[in-house]
């Protein structure tokens, strides 16, 4: 471990404090805390997309030897939804299903050979109803309302503009405008959706074990959907492989689990398979966009008008706010002054889409950048030199309220010109090869929390006691990013104290404070900076002792971490005894490390819902991606990507290069492969074959530069660095692509045969009658 | 349900992370459920509906194989090692220490896979090029590192075990 003497390890490269149980197999993760005596849960689905339920007839099932709880719709009359003014989703569906595989019944019974044979034996009558897959089927005049609230299936219509686009796209030189679709993705994290429900009916508690990325969430919609007090609910988060979004939300697995252990009087595990887990999905929508562009001749962007349509999905999720992101993230990147957005987020009867890492932002990016990349081909001019056209200059507020206090971008578009060798390569490679080039950006954190409930942003707690531990108790969800990591550099680094004497306690409502979650990249900069006031806190409290004990005055201790001394020639306190001291006061010390965002980072009040894209800090990056095309067979090979992300500060090195290097990856999988798809509702792409993830022989080697902008209110200067890398790969691949053989993809995911008909067209073209291919349409 | 499959049931009798074991098994019984469920060794993952992602790879004879496409009875008299029989006197093993401090694990779901199946490798080809290591891990799936560290580590382990720690 790369640690210096005194404890400080900030910037250095740090393993995770949890590695060592990840690569023995002692990490525990939701299915395996197997028990004796705990009941098997499976759930039944609706075969139907969109349907008016006329009866769930249970009574076969609960006949069954062994089967201990079923559950239905009747049982819960309650709704939840990670959007608090959209709560429309009941655990299991009442009235009416509205999506192939939405959960109508559960079963509770001895071994999962009996709750699947019970399934069997559950019966579901309906009245199907019209159903609607696409965007453009929901909204059609005359379509039936999937929810009775949103009669036009409009789940949200989103609509300003600042500046005026007319007056900028005159004062063009060049304007253009294209469509763009992008597939639905899913965020296919390895582990399966599971949850481990225990109910002690003696005591009227429930405790519930989830893989989420925000317990309090979860903690919330428990007492919401069993209506019981919130006090006697209890939420562990285990081990969590992975999220990128989908378990920001309280999902139906771990609701169902609750309802099913109350029934039964126990503990039921609810693991769902990877088919169920790509259903209850809250991935990425569907989108289509249309997007103009204005562009004087030295590249300076005019106006942006930009239309946006989201298949949302059979239920509300987070669909508001990713609709709002996908307008508010239009700025904050370059410096745009005439921008009119309309977005539209879409109901029908496929399952409901969520936060997929990147949230809103990353269809909108490829959009953007691919359009920008066109028109500087057309213009003549460097697609570098039209980013640098465009920057802007911090500190400063965007047209839509948007508090921009640090932008490393100039320094990431140079650092990938110069890694990549973008002067002296680009337009020189051989035929079949070339290099794209884009840009992306992120948030730090929402800078309200989704429950506005007037607390900080982010509280932490520190423990001291007589064995001179400190003990870190965070609410925050470490799913893998190694959050936790850095909550015990930080408090580390204040107290100038080596990681082995700290230690952390997450995960369990129990024991720690309440987080907000481990989503939009807000737990460095929140949590981190809450840690360092708990850590500053600890630290007056310890100079204090020092300052009696040695009978000086506070400002005169030096704090050396093990070592506590009174000047230069003092020979001082350890550690141990500072601590005994202190502990003379108040036994036990604990403190408490706040942080709340200013309200100069909330967003504004322009145009209803502006507030969503405020964060204290956003994060940038630029990328280089080169591909070789094979004409003959439409195969498209990554053979490099450069990328530099601005996180302010790097607090690891070594997480953050692993945070960019998996963004940038997750993006190439969209870009390249990935595409949920449904045949009238049907999942179709339900396993990790059809749904194809890049595997270790498809992935390119990704060189990773670290910018630092020093972000003034980041914990030591960090922003995010999990998220903001992923939208830049999108365009940038298209861009080399359009670079190598001429033909541009506004079609997503670039899968083999579509380069392939694309090719096949051009070629037709060219030996008939004289036709300009340059745009693919392979749909 | 479970007395019908019982009366289908055979003696398994393995050696399991170096230890003999004897056990009742229906002969429908996945290994993947039987190292997880029955033994209890729950290091060996489920990551997919059968044999699309390796998270679930363990050793069998030293080849690495998937245990949710075999039957705990299909590998009778064999020897099986899982994650959890890596670590030599509580120290990790070159591979797990490769993973650990290069970063080739972040949520760690896939890791006992990667791991069992990268120990398969060193075992059968001590010093291998990364054109091997990408062959070996081909069919393991990772969502979180896009495998750039997870090759590294591989490469970083394998010199580990030309110093002489157990792979």
């Amino acid at each position: 471990m790369s640690e210096s003497a005194a404890g400080h390890t900030i910037g250095a490269y740090v393993p995770m404090i949890d590695g060592p149980e990840k690569v023995s197999g002692r990490a525990r993760y939701t299915a395996d805390f197997v028990a004796p005596g705990l009941l098997a849960g499976r759930i039944f689905r609706s075969p139907y997309s969109h349907a008016e339920i006329l009866e769930v007839d249970v009574s076969a099932a609960s006949r069954l030897p062994g089967v201990k709880a079923i559950v239905t719709g009747a049982d819960c009359d309650k709704t939840f939804g990670v959007l608090p003014i959209a709560r429309s989703e009941h655990p299991l569906a009442r009235e009416k299903v509205r999506y192939r595989g939405e959960p109508v019944a559960a079963v509770a019974a001895i071994d999962d050979a009996t709750a699947k044979h019970a399934l069997g034996l559950i019966k579901l009558k309906v009245r199907e109803l019209p159903a609607y897959y696409s965007s453009k089927q929901a909204m059609a005049a005359g379509a039936s309302a999937i929810h009775v609230h949103r009669p036009n299936n409009i789940e949200r219509d989103v609509l300003f503009e600042l500046g005026s686009v007319e007056q900028g796209f005159r004062e063009a030189d060049l304007v253009r405008e294209a469509s763009y679709d992008c597939a639905e993705v899913c965020q296919n994290q390895m582990e399966m959706h599971a949850a481990v429900a225990h109910y002690d009916a003696e005591r009227e508690r429930m405790t519930v074990y989830a893989s989420t990325q925000v317990p309090y969430y979860v903690h919330l919609m428990l007492a919401q959907i069993l209506d019981m007090d919130m006090s006697r609910i209890r939420v562990i988060k285990p081990h969590v492989g992975g999220g990128f979004g989908c378990r920001t939300e309280a999902l139906n697995v771990e609701l169902i689990a609750a309802l099913l252990a109350r029934k039964a009087g126990g503990s039921v595990r609810l693991m769902i398979n990877r088919e169920e887990t790509f259903i209850t999905h809250r991935g990425r929508p569907q989108t289509d966009i249309r997007l103009k562009l204005g562009m004087r001749k030295d590249g300076r962007i005019t106006a942006v008008e930009c239309e946006c349509y989201q298949r949302g999905g059979a239920h509300s999720g987070y669909g508001i706010v990713t609709i709002l992101y996908s307008g508010s993230m239009l700025y904050a990147i370059y410096d745009l002054h005439n921008v009119k957005y309309i977005g539209k987020r879409v109901l029908t009867n496929t399952p409901p889409c969520g936060a997929f890492r990147g949230h809103g932002t990353v269809d909108i990016r490829f959009a953007f950048e691919s359009l920008l990349d066109e028109m500087a081909s057309e213009l003549e001019l460097d697609p570098l030199a039209v980013r640098r056209a465009n920057y802007l200059t911090a500190p400063t507020f965007t047209d839509n309220d948007l508090m921009v206090n640090s932008y490393g971008l100039p320094q990431c578009v140079d650092w990938v010109e110069q890694a990549s060798g973008w002067r002296a390569r680009k337009g020189k490679l051989p035929k079949g090869k070339g290099l794209g080039f884009a840009c992306s950006h992120y948030i730090s954190g929402a800078s309200k929390p989704v429950n506005w409930t007037g607390e900080p942003h982010a509280t932490v707690k520190i423990k001291l006691d007589f064995d001179g531990s400190i003990v870190v108790l965070s609410g925050a969800a470490d799913i893998g990013q190694g959050s936790s990591t850095i909550l015990v550099q930080t408090v580390g680094e204040v107290l100038g104290l080596p990681l082995s004497r700290i230690r952390i306690i997450t995960g369990d409502s129990e024991v720690v404070p309440k987080d907000n979650g481990s989503y939009s990249s807000r737990v460095t900069f929140m949590v981190g900076n809450a840690a360092i006031d708990a850590a500053q806190n600890l630290k007056r409290v310890l100079v204090a002792a020092a300052a009696r004990k040695l009978e000086a005055n506070p400002e005169e201790i030096e704090c050396l971490g093990e070592l506590y001394r009174a000047g230069a020639q003092d020979k001082g306190l350890t550690f141990n005894e500072v601590v005994t001291e202190a502990l003379k006061d108040s036994g036990t010390i604990t403190v408490t490390g706040n942080y709340s965002t200013i309200p100069q980072s909330h967003g504004g009040k322009k145009y209803r819902g502006a507030a969503i894209g405020g964060t204290m800090g956003y994060s940038y990056s630029a990328q280089v991606v080169e591909v070789s095309v094979d004409e003959e067979t439409g195969v498209v090979n990554v053979d490099k990507v450069w990328v530099a992300h601005d996180c302010g500060k790097a607090l690891n090195r070594l997480s953050v290069e692993g945070q960019v290097q998996g963004s940038v990856w997750m993006g190439m999988g969209q870009a390249m492969s990935e595409e949920t798809a449904y045949h009238e509702g049907l999942l179709v792409t339900g396993n990790m074959l059809d749904y194809r993830v890049p595997t270790i022989e498809d992935s390119p080697p990704i060189e990773v530069g670290i910018i630092e902008s020093n972000d003034p209110h980041g914990p030591f200067g960090a922003k995010e660095a999990g998220e903001g890398s992923l939208a830049a790969f999108l365009p940038a691949l298209t861009n080399a692509i359009a670079d190598a053989i001429g033909v541009r993809f506004n079609t997503l995911p670039v899968t083999p045969d579509r380069v392939f008909a694309a090719l096949e067209k051009r070629r037709r073209a060219r030996n008939g009658s004289a036709g300009n291919a340059s745009h693919a349409d392979p749909r | 349900m479970i007395l019908e499959t019982a009366r289908m049931a055979r003696i398994l009798e393995l050696v399991l992370n170096g230890r003999r074991r004897f056990d009742a098994v229906p002969d429908n019984l996945l290994l993947l459920d039987y190292l997880r469920e029955v033994v209890g060794l729950t290091g060996t993952k489920t990551g997919c509906d059968g044999g699309e992602c390796g998270a679930c790879t363990v050793l069998v004879d030293d080849q690495p194989r998937l245990s949710c496409l075999t039957l705990a009875a299909g590998v009778n008299g064999q020897c099986v090692d899982t994650v959890e029989s890596l670590a030599q006197d509580g120290r990790l093993s070159a591979v797990q220490r490769g993973f650990h401090e290069k970063l080739g694990s972040q949520c760690g779901y896939c890791t006992p896979g990667f791991i069992m199946a990268s120990a398969g490798l060193l075992r059968r080809n001590p010093r291998p090029s990364d054109q091997d290591i990408r062959a070996a891990l081909g069919s393991n799936i990772c969502r979180c590192t896009g495998y750039v560290k997870i090759i590294e580590a591989v490469q970083y382990a394998a010199e580990l075990h030309a110093g002489g720690v157990a792979p």
